[in-house]
């Protein structure tokens, strides 16, 4: 237990708790010194120097993020001196930065923006060379811009630490130093995951998702195509806070309305496909547990991880489940089944998603998931930038007249609808699979120990007699820890639920930047939009995926059963082992390393 | 080998080396062969013994007669002479021996050693560094075996604490209350670590110190195992070093067969091993949590401290982390007792320090004296004062992170308080003498070039603010210089001083800093009058032909440019517009008959 202690801020005295740095103990305090490299999820990096103090008695102002309060300790944190010294390190930062904020992606929405306008920097004293480097557009999902970067070091440590992709690392020396991938790969051939953390993290616009929005608009204007969109649980759960609402309000009815506004032709669901995806991946799992398959069965809905596993796991690949992720069956359906039934030649159809997610503009591209010669889906959007374009085009957002979706792919039973927070999806297949392996209802439904955001969480259920373990990893990172465990004790689990992001697609790296003063990536927002998506489901009277009668109607009318002939070339895929460019494999570096 | 009668001692140091101290060695061979005393005499590679400028050295023994500018062509006379006649060449030798304490028995009337005194460079030049046999003659290991068989290691800390040794690695940071802090930590593993990762532009005292007796160095990093706890040490040492490398890997192994290294020490159950590893070169790799990234494999960088190593350092391990030069005090210390070190220095600052003395004076190479020895002494009586009859500018000390001082502050004693109470710092050893030529704003600006270069691009104040003050300092010294720019590298430099996150970077300012406080007139001038007093600052510089001209016209024949008009034997004019002011009209005029304006 900590002891408490006696520290003087700006003179006046405090009894705080000893095991706490400067920062800490004045935030709770209710002194907000200025940051910038410093986030509460990531390790302590003190490289920005904005929240330096002046301690009395040391020689040097000290970084308050990194260094720890002790006993009788006299902190000032506003002295003039300091705020000239953070003015004039804020200025620095400034003069390597390109200053073109009004035409910047994140104008209004930058920490190094807010934090200038704090210091009341009014004129420049130190004007000389800025850095220049050309912008890294090799990706499908997540761009890279140099010029932007002010080296704080946040995409560094959250590709490494929390995602442990090590994507990310400085490279040469003093005013030099660049962030990139390692040997300056092209982000597109690097080990990038896509996850697009390092956007969520980014105070400024050095890493932004690929923009389509220019291009959906041209193409929303197109009178020869039939224009489709499909939005994802999440998106839901985290627009409202691109509009100024708090964390966690519920938009589908503004988001639907506003689709249509935008001159979308039918609105569909993805939650639809979640539920269709429960159906195939619940039985997928269940044959593989009485036919003793490849198990644990892990879940492939998520596309960083679908690249991750691709390149990190590749002895892990025939546990991977076959089934698309409810993104892609969507698109696969739309242009199958929809397209005959509103008699369209599916190569007329524009197949749009709205997503939470960076990482499914790459999987919408992956040539594993063309079926009959199309992609199944055309241009991916994420929240941030379906959000703009709502704004752009004028429509009144949060006072728009709620509509429902279309049918036949737009309504979802509650099962879909959790599939944005980790677990959700287990969750979801457990609700199915209980009852298409028992015949009778699993009663209770909400299943508490696969729900929150510890990194990885245990259950166990019995179904039949039978155990069944189930784990549930988010994040990449937390992905890896279990997985070392799977390879050391590959009977322990029976089926495993993984999601790229932190907090699963409600983190996902398209969605909303944090608000003013607010976090990236907080908890509490995080809690907020899984929350938005559980009352969702609670409020629905179809709870299990297997009753939604629109599903059932897809079966009859076209897939037949679930893991059928035609479900597989719809809705299944295959993945295959990758080496990134400029990474030898192990087996050509010899034996000694 | 009983026959041999003389142990010729070759100085293999890099100086030495580029004054043909190889040619010397095989002409000595040959004219041994020659002679048919080939058998009688053993010839070895020292280390650097310090005195660089009078390269290459050679020490004859028995008798310590030290040859300086030894050339092929002295050899046969050396031979006939001294070898088989037994009289040395006169005309060649530095001093002669006189016997007392083992050091000054050696090298005490030679001026360059008079006011020295050997501490940790004590066996260098005078053993063979990659001889064990020399070393353990010379009380080597001595202090190991004492440690391990007489004194627990809570003893060691003791009397580490009691010398009052402090870090030499420019910090100055008290060495036995650092290992105290890792010896009083409890943990699994611990680490020892050896910094030679010497980065001053310059600087080569660990170079050399590691070359010339790599010995004493390992045998403190097992003492500082022993005391604090560890069973493994490592020596993290650049790779630009090729020399000190082959001899600390030659001496490790030989230390491993003797039994001073591996399991069970001497017999007792202390064990304890130390690798090498290969730094890349980068400065700030000299910084401790960098270099303990470095080893762990990781990008070169420092992170924030507490914690210091001693509790988190290599693999979040406590860690004790020491310089080379501090490490070699240690056996001297176990042997003549902390007390003895104590006796010697200052108040603050105990026994010896080495300087790598460089720039505008006589005797340039490595020396130490004790704390207290005032900078006159070692510029004038070490050093033997300033060339050609120059004036004497500034003494900076510290490198990249030290300062600058002027002529009143020579009488100031060596220790790391009036250091830096005057403005600069103790730091790991260089030492540069200015003369009145050398321009103090452009000195300033190769510091802070090379700072910026080295910085590990981290933290702003240090990856921007040095730029910032480069780029300043370059407009200075090229004539753009502005109203407000000094004021504007105080600002920086202070700012940058105080929030920077490590060592480089709160030391970064330092030589600008002190140019400015001890030499403002100079960079006044500089930016009001666009004038160069020392000459050095090609872009202020006009050459004008003054009365003294002859028109010989050798100027105007040399000048790349056409820069140069005149009618043989009138005086001659220099059109400025033209002149690139490369200098050779100047050097090449017999009269002195061009003036630097």
């Amino acid at each position: 237990m900590a002891e408490e202690i006696t520290i003087s801020i700006n003179t006046k005295e405090y009894k705080v708790a000893s095991d706490q740095t400067i920062m800490q103990a004045a935030d709770k305090l209710g002194f907000h010194i200025p940051r910038l490299c410093y986030h509460p999820k990531l390790s302590i990096e003190g490289a920005c120097r904005v929240c330096i103090v002046q301690v009395e008695g040391m020689q040097n102002y000290v970084a308050s993020c990194s260094y720890p309060i002790s006993d009788g300790m006299k902190i000032h944190t506003n002295t003039q001196d300091l705020r000239r010294a953070r003015r004039d390190i804020i200025e620095l930062i400034l003069d390597n930065h390109p200053l073109d904020c009004h035409t910047c992606e994140r104008d209004a929405n930058c920490e190094l923006q807010r934090l200038a306008a704090s210091m009341g920097i009014h004129a420049r004293h130190f004007e000389g060379e800025k850095k220049h480097y050309e912008k890294d557009l090799s990706s499908d999902a997540v761009i890279r811009d140099p010029d932007k970067c002010i080296l704080c070091g946040r995409c560094v440590r959250m590709c490494s630490e929390i995602q442990q992709v090590h994507n990310l690392t400085q490279a040469y020396r003093g005013f030099s130093t660049v962030v990139m991938p390692a040997y300056n790969m092209p982000m597109g051939e690097s080990v990038c995951t896509a996850c697009g953390q390092c956007i969520n993290v980014c105070p400024t616009a050095a890493f932004l998702e690929k923009n389509y929005t220019q291009d959906l608009f041209e193409k929303l204007n197109d009178p020869d195509t039939v224009k489709v969109v499909q939005f994802a649980p999440s998106v839901r759960a985290a627009i409202g806070e691109a509009f100024g609402l708090a964390p966690g309000r519920n938009m589908e009815g503004e988001l639907v309305a506003s689709f249509r506004k935008l001159g979308f032709d039918y609105v569909f669901d993805t939650q639809f496909a979640a539920d269709l995806t429960i159906m195939e991946e619940a039985s997928e799992f269940l044959e593989r547990f009485q036919n003793n398959g490849k198990l644990p069965m892990i879940t492939s809905c998520s596309s960083a991880w679908m690249k991750c596993m691709e390149q990190f796991y590749p002895d892990l690949i025939d546990n991977i489940s076959t089934c698309k992720s409810p993104m892609s069956m969507q698109g696969a359906i739309t242009k199958s089944y929809f397209a005959k039934k509103i008699g369209v030649d599916p190569k007329k159809i524009l197949s749009v998603a709205v997503m939470c997610c960076t990482a499914k503009k790459y999987e919408a591209s992956r040539p594993e998931l063309i079926v009959d010669g199309m992609r199944g889906v055309d241009i991916v959007v994420t929240t941030r930038e379906i959000a703009w374009m709502i704004k752009s085009a004028g429509i009144d957002f949060l006072n728009i007249e709620h509509e429902e979706a279309d049918h036949p792919l737009g309504m979802s039973s509650g099962a879909g609808a959790i599939f944005g927070a980790t677990g959700g999806v287990m969750e979801a297949a457990i609700r199915t699979a209980y009852e298409l392996y028992t015949g009778q209802t699993l009663v209770d439904i909400e299943i508490e120990d696969i729900r929150g955001l510890q990194g990885v969480k245990e259950g166990r259920l019995e179904i039949d007699g039978q155990e069944i373990r189930v784990a549930v990893a988010h994040g990449l990172g937390n992905a890896n820890n279990l997985l070392e465990t799977v390879r050391k004790d590959p009977t322990r689990y029976h089926f495993i639920e993984i999601m790229g992001c932190p907090g699963g697609c409600v983190g996902g790296g398209g969605q909303p930047y944090a608000q003013v003063n607010a976090i990236p990536l907080d908890d509490v927002a995080l809690k907020k939009r899984a929350e938005a998506l559980y009352d969702l489901d609670r409020s629905k009277t179809i709870r299990r995926s297997h009753e939604n009668p629109d599903i059932q109607k897809l079966y009859k009318e076209f897939l037949q059963r679930p893991l059928s002939a035609v479900s597989h070339k719809y809705l299944h895929t295959h993945y295959k082992a990758k080496m990134p460019v400029g990474i030898v494999p192990k087996t050509e570096r010899g034996s000694g390393v | 080998m009983e026959d041999v009668q003389y142990k010729m001692m070759l100085c293999d140091g890099v100086s030495c080396i580029h004054n043909q101290s190889k040619e010397l060695q095989s002409a000595i061979e040959s004219e041994l062969d020659k002679s048919g005393i080939r058998d009688a005499v053993s010839i070895h590679l020292s280390g650097c013994l310090g005195m660089c400028n009078k390269g290459p050295i050679l020490i004859v023994n028995p008798g310590y007669t030290i040859y300086g500018g030894v050339g092929s062509e002295d050899v046969p006379e050396i031979v006939q002479s001294h070898l088989v006649e037994g009289k040395p060449v006169a005309r060649l030798v530095i001093e002669e021996d006189h016997l007392y304490n083992r050091f000054f028995r050696i090298f005490g009337d030679v001026d360059f050693f008079g006011k020295q005194m050997r501490i940790t460079l004590r066996n260098c030049g005078v053993i063979d560094p990659e001889n064990i046999d020399d070393y353990l003659s010379v009380r080597g290991y001595e202090a190991l075996a004492k440690v391990l068989c007489d004194m627990t290691p809570e003893q060691v800390v003791a009397e580490v604490k009691k010398s009052g040794l402090r870090g030499r690695g420019g910090a100055g940071f008290p060495t036995g209350l650092k290992w105290g802090f890792t010896a009083a930590q409890k943990a699994d593993e611990k680490y020892v670590i050896c910094n030679a990762d010497e980065g001053d532009p310059g600087a080569f005292m660990d170079r050399s110190a590691i070359e010339g007796d790599p010995h004493t160095v390992i045998e403190g990093i097992i003492i500082g195992g022993y005391a604090v706890g560890a069973t493994k040490g490592i020596v993290y040492i650049r790779a630009e070093y090729p020399l000190a490398i082959k001899r600390l890997e030659k001496a490790i192994e030989d230390a491993r067969e003797h039994g001073f290294l591996g399991k069970d020490i001497l017999g007792t159950d202390f064990s304890f091993d130390v690798e090498i590893r290969l730094g890349a070169g980068a400065f700030v790799c000299g910084e401790e949590t960098a270099l303990i990234h470095s080893i762990e494999g990781a990008r070169g960088m420092p992170r924030p401290r507490p914690p210091y190593p001693s509790v988190s350092g290599l693999f979040g391990k406590p860690t004790l982390i020491n310089n080379v030069e501090t490490w070699a005090n240690i056996p001297v210390i176990i042997l003549d007792g902390g007390e003895w070190l104590s006796s010697i220095g200052t108040e603050t600052s105990k026994g010896t320090k080495v300087f790598a003395l460089a720039g505008k004076v006589h005797n340039t190479g490595l020396v130490e004296v004790p704390m207290g020895t005032t900078l006159r002494e070692i510029v004038y009586d070490i050093g033997g004062g300033i060339p050609n009859g120059k004036k004497f500018k500034a003494v900076q000390t510290g490198g990249p992170s030290g300062g600058c001082l002027p002529e009143e502050y020579l009488d100031t004693q060596i220790d790391y308080e009036s250091l830096a109470k005057a403005g600069s710092i103790m730091g790991s050893g260089g030492m540069i003498v200015i003369d009145e030529e050398s321009c103090m704003v452009s000195l300033a600006r190769f510091f802070i070039e090379f700072t910026q270069d080295e910085s590990c691009g981290k933290c702003t104040p240090c990856r921007e603010g040095t730029k910032r003050m480069l780029e300043i300092l370059t407009r200075i010294v090229e004539g753009k210089g502005k109203a407000g720019d000094i004021e504007k590298l105080e600002r920086l430099g202070s700012m940058i001083k105080k929030s920077s996150l490590c060592g480089l970077g709160q030391s970064a300012p330092n030589p600008v800093l002190s140019t400015i406080k001890n030499f403002r007139e100079e960079y006044e001038e500089h930016i009001e009058q666009k004038k160069c007093r020392a000459g050095q600052c090609v872009a202020l510089l006009s050459y004008v032909v003054n009365d003294e001209c002859v028109g010989c016209g050798a100027c105007k024949r040399i000048c790349p440019t056409g820069a140069i008009e005149g009618t043989r034997k009138e005086k001659h004019l220099i059109l400025d517009e033209k002149c690139i002011r490369c200098g050779q009209c100047y050097d090449v005029c017999k009269f002195e008959a061009i003036n630097k304006v």
